[in-house]
Parts: C-alpha cells; sequence; structure tokens
C-alpha cells in the first residue's frame, strides 16, 4: 500500500451534508465526537469545509433541490474522496422512495464506497462502517 | 555554508520536530481536559503527510499567485525566525544589533500571510476571516511591543538578543521583578492572538465562519499553514523564554530546565484555550487596547523606576 494512502486512513476527516434528512442522522454523526466514543483517537476530525475533508458523510434522501448541490460539493471535494452514505434515507431513499421529490437514489447520483444502515444508525454502527470502509480500501490498493 | 546548515537543521527540522511535539501536548491535554483519550503521538505527522499526498485545488475567479504564494511567505518567515532566536541561543555574540526588532516583524507575516490567501481566495467567508485577522493585528501589536520594551530596559537597553540573554545568565531572569511578570502576561496574552487560539481564534472561527481564511486551502496549501502553525507554537513561546526567563541553555541539568519552561508555557497556553469560550472582534479590540495596554505601559514605567 502506498505510503499516501496509509496516512490518509490514519486521519480522514470527515465532512457531513444533510440533503434533506430529519437530522438524526447527524446528531448521531455528532455523537461520534464525543467523550464517549472519542473518534479523535483514529485520528478523524470534523472538518468545516469540504477542501479539507477526505471522507464525505451523507445523510437524507437526496431531493430534486439538494441533487444538484451534492454532485457540485462531490466535485469540489479534492480527491482522494471517500463516500458514506448513513441512515435509511440515503441508502434506499426509506419512506420517501414513492415521493415526486426524490427521483434518484444517492449511488445513482455519485459513487458510494460505505452503506451504514439505520433510522439512525448508532454511533457504533457508524464507527464499525467506517472500520470496514478502511479495510476494503486497504484489500483493494493490496491486489 | 554554516547559515544554511543552521537554517535547514535549526531553522526547519528541529523547529518542525517541536512544533508538532508540542502541536500534540495542545490536543492530548485539550482531550483529557474533556474527559477523552486524544489522538495518538504522531498524529499532528501524519495530517501533514497526509495533506501533501491531496489534490490542490485553486477556486475559480481567485487570485492564482497570491493563492499559491501566501502560505510559503508565513511558513518562510517562520524558519527565518526561528533560525535566528536558536543561532542567538545557542552560539552567543552571532546576533546583530536590533535582531529584536527583526525578529518582532519577521513574526507579524504569518498573520499578513494569512491575510493575503483570504483575500486572494474569492470566497466570503475567507474575506471575513482576512477582514477580522487584519482587526485582531491592529489589536494586538500595540501591547505586544510595549511589554517586549520591559526586558529591553530591564537588561541594559540591549536591543541585541545575546546581549539581553547575557545580562539575564548574570544578573538573573526578566521574570523575577514585578514589571517581569506583567509583562509576560501581556506577552501570554498576545502569544495566544498571534497563534490564533480559543478566546482570540475570531479570525478562523470554525463553528461560525468554517475555517476563515483557511476555508478555501486543500492539500499542500493547508499542508503549509497547518505545519507554519505547529512551528509557531514553538517559535512563540521560545522567544519569550529569551526575553523573560533566560532561553534555553543546552548544557547538563539546564537542559530540563529548559524543557520544563517550554512545557509549562506550552500546557498555559492550552489552558488558557479550553476554559475560555470565543469573544467577539470588538470585545478583543477592548481587552487589547484597554486594559493589556495599560498592563504594559505601567510595566514599563515599573521597569523604568527598577522594579
Amino acid at each position: 500500500m502506498s505510503f499516501k494512502l496509509k496516512a490518509l486512513l490514519k486521519s480522514p476527516w470527515v465532512f457531513h451534508l444533510s440533503t434533506g434528512s430529519c437530522n438524526n442522522c447527524d446528531i448521531e454523526i455528532l455523537d461520534c465526537l464525543t467523550p464517549r466514543f472519542d473518534i479523535e483517537r483514529f485520528g478523524m476530525l470534523l472538518a468545516p469545509s469540504i477542501k479539507h475533508a477526505d471522507v464525505l458523510l451523507i445523510t437524507g434522501s437526496c431531493n430534486r433541490k439538494s441533487a444538484t448541490r451534492l454532485k457540485r460539493l462531490y466535485e469540489q471535494a479534492p480527491k482522494p474522496i471517500l463516500v458514506v452514505a448513513i441512515g435509511e434515507c440515503s441508502l434506499s431513499r426509506g419512506m420517501f422512495i414513492h415521493s415526486y421529490n426524490c427521483p434518484l437514489p444517492l449511488d445513482k447520483i455519485i459513487p458510494v464506497d460505505v452503506y451504514i444502515p439505520g433510522c439512525p444508525p448508532k454511533p457504533e454502527a457508524i464507527i464499525a462502517g467506517v472500520v470496514k470502509l478502511i479495510g476494503k480500501v486497504k484489500s483493494k490498493t493490496k491486489k | 555554508m554554516i547559515y544554511i546548515f543552521y537554517l535547514l537543521f535549526f531553522g526547519f527540522l528541529l523547529t518542525a520536530v517541536i512544533g508538532l511535539l508540542a502541536s500534540w501536548i495542545d490536543r492530548k491535554v485539550t482531550a483529557r481536559v474533556q474527559y477523552r483519550v486524544g489522538p495518538p503521538l504522531l498524529q499532528p505527522l501524519i495530517d501533514i503527510i497526509k495533506l501533501l499526498g491531496k489534490e490542490t485545488l485553486v477556486p475559480t475567479g481567485a487570485s492564482k499567485t497570491a493563492f499559491l504564494l501566501a502560505p510559503v511567505i508565513g511558513f518562510g518567515s517562520v524558519v527565518v525566525v526561528s533560525t535566528l532566536l536558536w543561532i542567538n541561543n545557542i552560539n552567543l555574540g552571532q546576533g546583530f544589533m536590533g535582531d529584536i526588532i527583526v525578529a518582532l516583524y519577521l513574526l507579524t507575516i504569518p498573520a499578513i500571510s494569512v491575510i493575503m490567501g483570504g483575500f486572494a481566495s474569492a470566497n466570503p467567508f475567507a474575506s471575513l476571516g482576512a477582514s477580522r485577522e487584519m482587526k485582531l493585528v491592529l489589536g494586538y501589536e500595540l501591547p505586544f511591543v510595549l511589554a517586549i520594551l520591559v526586558p529591553v530596559i530591564k537588561n541594559g537597553y540591549a536591543i541585541k538578543l545575546t546581549d539581553i540573554l547575557s545580562f539575564q545568565a548574570q544578573n538573573g531572569v526578566t521574570v523575577a521583578n514585578l514589571s517581569g511578570v506583567l509583562a509576560l502576561i501581556v506577552a501570554l496574552m498576545c502569544t495566544q492572538a498571534k497563534l490564533a487560539l480559543v478566546p482570540f481564534d475570531i479570525p478562523e472561527a470554525e463553528t461560525e465562519i468554517g475555517g476563515g481564511s483557511i476555508i478555501e486551502y486543500s492539500g499542500a496549501g493547508l499542508a503549509v499553514y497547518r505545519l507554519t502553525k505547529n512551528m509557531l507554537l514553538f517559535t512563540l513561546p521560545f522567544f519569550l523564554m529569551i526575553l523573560f526567563m533566560g532561553g534555553l541553555r543546552t548544557d547538563g541539568i539546564h537542559l530540563l530546565n529548559g524543557i520544563l519552561k517550554y512545557v509549562g508555557l506550552v500546557a498555559l497556553i492550552t489552558v488558557i484555550r479550553n476554559t475560555n469560550p470565543r469573544v467577539r472582534i470588538d470585545q478583543a479590540m477592548r481587552f487589547f487596547w484597554g486594559p493589556m495596554t495599560v498592563l504594559a505601559v505601567a510595566a514599563i514605567i515599573l521597569a523604568y523606576k527598577g522594579l
């Protein structure tokens, strides 16, 4: 594995974006930073701007207004960037699947690396998902 | 040739290593204050390496030259000023007349590079951060210069760092006097603002304007800004140590004494950072031009009277 990627996996800074979620998933993401879970142990920090971020956490069911902005944000991010979909809404649009306002699921708009189900997922589940993401990137570069 | 060695080894390498360690101490103490575990020892270094490997983006509408040059200017000035301080600290008698004034000027340039980068990046938040930084520089420079005058007066009107160091080695440190204590308090507050740490982190308030003037930086530019800030976390307390506490001596037990002085200053800065809320820009200006300037002038008068 390259030196660059090793450093990236040891300090993934996250940026969270709500594409019209009910805010429960966002609250659970912020819970990961509290003393009980403390993801700064693994070098993760909450980035204030997408230009500083390495991991994009997306919550919510990509409605017509936010889908274009989501795409623009993904294009603005410095590569390499990893995308994590958090919560039922961003996985499959959840209860909004028949809504006129949610035309596409998230992974039809931008590539997604890891899906974390739950409504909302627990902080433990989010940390487990990020661990799986790191494992996936490691095994992908070994081949 | 020897000066290039000084520049590369003392100015860059040693300062960067100690600065990264100090930044780890800062993050770890912050985590322990908040009942967290905190990051591992190499975390600040890993952050820098990771940022160097990322893509560097220049926003549309930004002034490309100024945007890419700004972090390098700040970084260069920190390297030069730490070389100056190390040379004076290690080889007494190598300085030149008035190098304390040069050090004061060079310590302002990182703030100017932040202003330059903020205005060059064509982002409203960055412009806001840069204008706040400009006001903050106007605020803290006056009491800082006044506080630096106290060790100059106390150490026989010397404006040469080596003279100040050798005077303190013979006649006791500046901070042992009442005027020295007052001036050190003022200088510590100004250091806090120079480092943009919490009571005065108005220019880069992360929760408010999303990083301020560094919001548009990514990849190598951000890495250089972070490294500059980490190195300043060594250079500024080191400058105060030379002026007020007799510097860092490398012989025998004095080395331990010097390390204790440095770690104590960094821990004090961290504790101030963790126990205070962020102030508004007008409150910061009032604080620096009011109580801090009065305190600094009082310290100068006391020093002039020989206290």
